[in-house]
């Protein structure tokens, strides 16, 4: 699956229509606990992060937050 | 563009910052050194002797509310701004009642959960205001690694990985960069730069 990745081009590998946030976090590998994301612009909220779609051509961001201010 | 023609633009200007600590208190003391007319400032926390390694107080402030010491030291600098300072747990109800009313919110929180709630708040219910978040800043050196990201409204300034924490504590030169860098994209945005 092909999306724009915090505006970069990125392959999923997956037979899969459709990816859940967890599951692209899960692919990508990230950690880091504390997210915003948003799918097309669209904030997705965490309780939605194993309902919500990820298809072919999504822009999606995935901002870590990390301690520290 | 004069200062004077630059101060009448923001003596107009209302900013709210979400925290006072190591980015909250060096951003607010930078935009009312430049004459933002009104910051919103808010933080449920007092003065430790650790925080002066990087917070914008001083030694016999240590112990005090850091949202009114800081209003205190704001004012000592240019006692034209006017301070609304809250001492307040922040959570959702008490984000947009402080600061719907702000033209743009910096988040200043240390911790990364209190980050996503506010940032989560504000991209909900705000979703057309300018908020400018710092993530990565400990530590010390490589100063090439702050940037700025934008995401639609959101900011995010700092190197986007450096944890703070005991080993590797935030100190006031790296703070002070992204600080300045997060007040000096609200300048940016004040005097009309399209983004």
């Amino acid at each position: 699956m092909k999306i724009t990745l915090n505006s970069k081009e990125e392959f999923l590998d997956t037979p899969k229509i459709a990816l859940t946030i967890n599951e692209v976090r899960a692919l990508k590998k990230y950690s880091f606990r504390n997210l915003i994301i948003r799918i097309n612009g669209q904030l997705v909220k965490r309780e939605n992060f194993d309902s919500a779609e990820v298809r072919e051509g999504d822009n999606v961001e995935i901002i870590h937050l990390i301690a520290g201010g | 563009m004069k200062f004077d023609e630059i101060q009448r633009v923001l003596e107009t200007k209302v900013v709210g910052i979400a925290g006072c600590g190591g980015i909250g208190s060096n951003a607010a003391v930078a935009l009312a050194r430049v004459g933002v007319g009104k910051l919103v400032i808010a933080d449920f926390d007092t003065i430790e002797e650790t925080n002066l390694n990087r917070q914008y107080y001083f030694y016999d402030q240590i112990g005090l509310q850091k949202a009114l010491t800081l209003k205190d030291n704001i004012q000592r600098i240019n006692p034209s701004v006017h301070v609304d300072a809250h001492v307040v747990s922040l959570d959702p109800k008490s984000v947009t009642a402080l600061f719907s009313r702000c033209d743009i919110i910096l988040e200043a929180f240390d911790k990364a959960e209190m980050k996503e709630m506010i940032i989560e708040t504000i991209l909900s219910l705000m979703p057309k205001k300018p908020l400018i978040s710092g993530v990565g800043m400990a530590g010390w050196g490589r100063n090439e690694t702050l940037s700025v990201e934008r995401h639609g409204n959101l900011f995010i300034v700092g190197d986007r990985q450096s944890e703070a924490n005991e080993e590797y504590p935030p100190l006031a030169p790296r703070v002070g960069v992204v600080a300045n860098m997060m007040a000096n994209i609200v300048v940016d945005i004040f005097l009309g730069k399209e983004y």
